[in-house]
């Protein structure tokens, strides 16, 4: 393994910035990095091999007209729920399985004006519905960690892809922990900005109230320079805020004195078992070792958060996904007439996942339900945005667990409830628009393997850069993130 | 008598003119090559998100202003789910219960002059969705089609939802109301509102109940009428086939019928019971709308005088018939020419004669509208006051007019140059007179042997012995004068 691939975005940009390697050297090394493992991770659905050197080669004549890019020379992973003009972008769907975006998204095109070479476009759950990849209909990803279990969901593949070295930065979207998760998974930053914070243009729709695109690195500072790439306001998306983003990656801090940091008192420690229960002690003693005060504070309708977000989801989803008809673009299985045309191509183009959420969401907005379902949920979820809000009066952060177990064996999981569960930690903070973040905190040990967990912090909407500066403090005084990188062993124990 | 009276409710959606579409920035205009004007947004592309046109609603709100309608402070957008191959969301983005305007009446004249008004519901925002050509199943439906082709131009195209309460009675009445509706927004300048483009189109809801009962019969929902006269005859039909059923002792059923345009009459499309459920929601990707109420105002203030105001002025101030009203209304250029001709000559009367008479025919017969000729508003005034102050006489000031619209000038330096002005003067008409009688001798025989009819012929010749200019009255009373005394 080349050392350039273990290299961080920070030190690539400066790297390349300085003209002390090129950005096409960098690209090669992922590239060849991709080669030699991907086939095992399955982190990319596709490897962009032509785009990545042809990008590269022009950020290099960028550096060299004297030009500084926050992120020259970046090899990122692209969701491939993310349109990149040119690229196939799927969702992992069998219905997109062809389509050719002919445009960019907003977020996508800023990192590349930022100086990032896109390496390949990364798998998901279908349409970002699922939290463990597993949902993909396109492929499997594994998790670096250990190849037998997956590597979250559902931005699972650019996950994988940063923990596998196959690229500096994943591009993830989030909509109830779709970043978090995966990156509690594969010992990454993880980061899930404020709702409005990043441009969805471009990012193909799962529920639009929640989707937030976020980035996934090694380390904090890298996080740091990716969103501040990815952010800020854009006229394609009316949802997108228009104030002025904050930096972070210069806001970030060494120590949290004066920081009082909330503990959920409905988020008991007691259910996760020993050793993440011990995990998690030991990182608040951390977050408190560096100057932070604890406080515990109330969630008291977190527990309504997860019942709430299979409604309000699915609900959007079902209209969201009505386009993929079979008229305009993507697969289309022909028929008679055109209603027999939509339920068949529908019925071949969606896997399973996909269809129960439409089902439920059709459901819930159906004449007679839409009041007991939606709008009860659209209430529910307003009590949950009012108990951050009253949760922040008395602390500056939150930290809890990011998930609820250590990454799980390839099928483990089979039914969608247990799946849904996933998300018990992160959803609350996506109903309330929060940004959330999760942050390497230790290590479990199963099955014989040694398991990273995450640590999840919440700051008020447009904190990120405290929420980042925090995450760096913690970070550097436990350096979870960079001490161990994944050895690639699979189940049969065979090492790259 | 019939027993029964008819009760109309009108919902009518109109294409706003702006430069751009509802949500995205591609061009809105009728006519182009099909999907020519496309983007990802409006062809519904994985990925891309609606961006509202604040021009639009913009448009929207004046038009509920210009109605007299509520402004409230808040509205959002809502997804109505339906799927059909034209529209390429499979939802269309609309408003469900908080649309932009709320009540407000459309003010409306009939032929005859008499005025009404029916009170809005709502008027409501939305997208247009695409057109779509089925070709080979003869009737031009997609049942049975071979194949079917789909022009998204029109798609994402403003379209604001006009509904109407069940509050007209009759074909008459929903037409008046249409019209107005029509010259409202065609004055507000939001919509060319042509039927035949489809930037206006109707539907009507009829229903027919005895007279004297307050209770709404069941309506039937009419469809396809694509000019106000089918609309007139749709609504007829309707009615008298609603009111045939129930002498029958049958019940009318609620559904959603076609008018047939060939053939005079509606027939069924869909039953209330093959209704959709839409399943509307707030739209997560636009963000509710607060309205400030400082620029309602504004758009109050600013309001231009509307075509019923118009039709009140015309008819009250001015003394016009509703025909002479509305063909005024009705030709924007020509109105605000005359308007201009009584703001100068405070003459309505004479404003009318000249505009909607002479000039009128003018224009009609050379292809130039009146305020695009060669009579400025302040010479037509001119010819007014010499015609008022009796200087000329009509058939000079008609030769006048003619003269001035071939570009001969001041009608006062004409008649100055010619010695046009009309001869008052009692003696000199009188010794014309006497020579045109004294020529006559056998006439004058014939009037005093009983033939009176023949007094015209004189007054005619004493006209032409004086060239045009002798005040015609006096001449018919000189005339008279001379005859009675023998």
């Amino acid at each position: 393994m080349s050392e350039l691939v273990e290299r961080g975005a920070a030190e690539i940009a400066r790297d390349v910035n300085a003209k002390r390697v090129s950005a096409r050297e960098i690209a090669d090394a992922a590239l060849a990095r991709a080669d030699a493992v991907d086939e095992r991770v399955g982190a990319y659905l596709r490897v962009l091999y032509d785009i990545a050197r042809e990008t590269a080669t022009r950020v290099d004549e960028r550096v060299a007209r004297g030009e500084k890019l926050p992120l020259a020379g970046v090899p990122f992973a692209v969701k491939d729920n993310m349109c990149l003009n040119g690229t196939r972008t799927t969702c992992a769907s069998r219905i997109l399985e062809r389509w050719t975006a002919p445009y960019t998204a907003t977020a996508v095109q800023r990192m590349l004006d930022a100086g990032c070479v896109p390496i390949g476009k990364s798998n998901l759950d279908e349409f970002a519905m699922g939290s463990s990849c597993e949902n993909s209909a396109l492929g499997v990803t594994r998790n670096p960690y250990d190849l037998g279990r997956v590597p979250g969901g559902s931005s699972g593949g650019s996950a994988a892809a940063v923990a596998a070295r196959e690229a500096a930065i994943g591009m993830g979207s989030d909509t109830g922990g779709s970043i978090r998760e995966p990156a509690a998974f594969c010992n990454l930053v993880g980061l899930k900005p404020t709702y409005g914070r990043v441009s969805r243009y471009g990012l193909i729709a799962f529920a639009s109230s929640l989707d937030q695109i976020g980035p996934l690195a090694r380390s904090v500072e890298d996080a740091a320079l990716a969103y501040d790439a990815m952010a800020g306001h854009d006229p394609m998306d009316s949802t997108s805020i228009a104030s002025e983003v904050e930096p972070t990656a210069t806001a970030l801090r060494n120590d949290l004195r004066g920081l009082r940091i909330g503990i959920v008192r409905e988020f008991p420690l007691d259910p996760l078992g020993a050793e993440m229960k011990s995990a998690y002690e030991q990182a608040y003693r951390d977050l408190e070792a560096l100057g932070a005060s604890l406080v515990e504070v109330c969630l008291p309708t977190a527990e309504y958060g997860l019942a709430t977000y299979y409604l309000i989801a699915p609900a959007e989803c079902s209209a969201n996904l009505a386009r993929f008809d079979g008229v305009r673009y993507g697969s289309n299985v022909d028929a008679g007439d055109v209603g027999t045309m939509y339920e068949r191509t529908r019925a071949a183009g969606f896997g399973p996942e996909v269809k129960r959420r439409i089902l439920i969401g059709t459901y819930a907005l159906s004449s007679g339900y839409y009041d007991a379902y939606y709008v009860r949920a659209q209430k529910a979820r307003t009590l949950v945005a009012r108990d951050f809000a009253k949760a922040f009066t008395s602390c500056d952060l939150i930290a809890s667990p990011a998930t609820s177990c250590p990454p799980f064996a390839l099928g483990a999981k089979s039914d969608p409830y247990s799946m849904y569960l996933m998300d018990y930690y992160t959803i609350p903070m996506s109903l309330a628009g929060v940004p959330a973040l999760s942050v390497p905190c230790g290590w479990a040990r199963e099955g014989g393997r040694t398991l990273p967990l995450g640590l999840q912090l919440v700051a008020p909407h447009f904190a990120e850069a405290l929420l980042l500066g925090a995450a760096h403090a913690y970070e550097g005084a436990t350096k979870h993130a960079g001490t161990y990188a994944p050895s690639l062993v699979a189940a049969s124990g065979v090492e790259s | 008598m019939s027993a029964y009276e008819a009760v109309v409710g009108i919902e009518c959606h109109v294409e706003l003119k702006t430069r751009t579409k509802m949500f995205c920035g591609c061009t809105n205009a009728f006519g182009a090559e099909p999907n020519t004007q496309v983007c990802p947004v409006c062809l519904a592309l994985p990925g891309a998100l609606p961006v509202p046109n604040r021009v639009a609603i913009a448009q929207t709100l004046r038009a509920g202003v210009a109605f007299g309608a509520d402004i409230p402070a808040f509205s959002k957008f809502d997804r109505k789910n339906y799927f059909y191959p034209d529209m390429p969301k499979n939802y269309q983005i609309s408003q469900y219960d908080m649309p932009l305007v709320v009540g407000g009446e459309v003010r409306y004249w009939l032929e005859d002059g008499t005025t009404g008004s029916c009170p809005l519901e709502r008027i409501h925002l939305e997208e247009d969705t695409g057109k779509s050509t089925h070709a080979g199943s003869g009737d031009g439906r997609i049942a049975g089609s071979a194949y079917s082709l789909v022009d998204f131009n029109r798609a994402g195209v403003p379209l604001m939802e006009c509904v109407s309460a069940p509050a007209l009675h009759g074909a008459a009445e929903a037409v008046a109301f249409l019209a107005s509706l029509r010259r409202t927004l065609l004055e507000l300048g939001v919509s060319d509102v042509k039927m035949e483009e489809g930037s206006l189109r109707c539907d009507a809801n009829v229903s027919v109940r005895l007279v004297g009962t307050s209770q709404l019969g069941t309506k039937a929902e009419i469809k396809n009428m694509n000019s106000f006269r089918s609309v007139h005859r749709a609504i007829e039909s309707e009615i008298d086939r609603q009111i045939a059923l129930l002498e029958k002792g049958e019940r009318v059923i609620q559904e959603t019928r076609g008018w047939d345009e060939i053939h005079g009459v509606t027939h069924p499309m869909r039953s209330k019971e093959e209704a959709h459920d839409y399943r509307y929601f707030p739209d997560p990707d636009l963000v509710p709308l607060e309205i400030s109420a400082s620029d309602v105002e504004r758009m109050r203030a600013e309001l231009p005088e509307l075509p019923w105001q118009r039709f009140e002025r015309y008819t009250g101030r001015y003394d016009l018939g509703a025909k002479q009203a509305t063909q005024l209304i009705d030709n924007p250029s020509l109105a605000r020419y005359f308007d201009r001709v009584v703001e100068l000559s405070r003459n309505p009367q004479q404003s009318t004669n000249f505009v909607l008479g002479e000039l009128s025919r003018l224009a009609n017969d050379t292809g130039t509208p009146v305020a695009d000729s060669s009579i400025a508003p302040e010479a037509l005034c001119e010819l007014i006051a010499l015609v008022e102050g009796k200087t000329i006489n009509s058939k000079i000031a008609k030769e006048l007019v003619e003269r001035m619209w071939a570009g001969e000038g001041s009608p006062r330096a004409i008649v100055e140059r010619e010695g046009l002005a009309q001869t008052s003067d009692p003696a000199a008409v009188d010794k014309i007179v006497e020579d045109v009688l004294a020529r006559n001798a056998d006439v004058v025989a014939d009037y005093r042997n009983g033939k009176t009819s023949v007094a015209g012929y004189l007054v005619g010749q004493v006209m032409k012995a004086s060239r045009g200019k002798a005040d015609p009255q006096l001449v018919a009373e000189l005339v008279k004068k001379r005859l009675g005394a023998s």
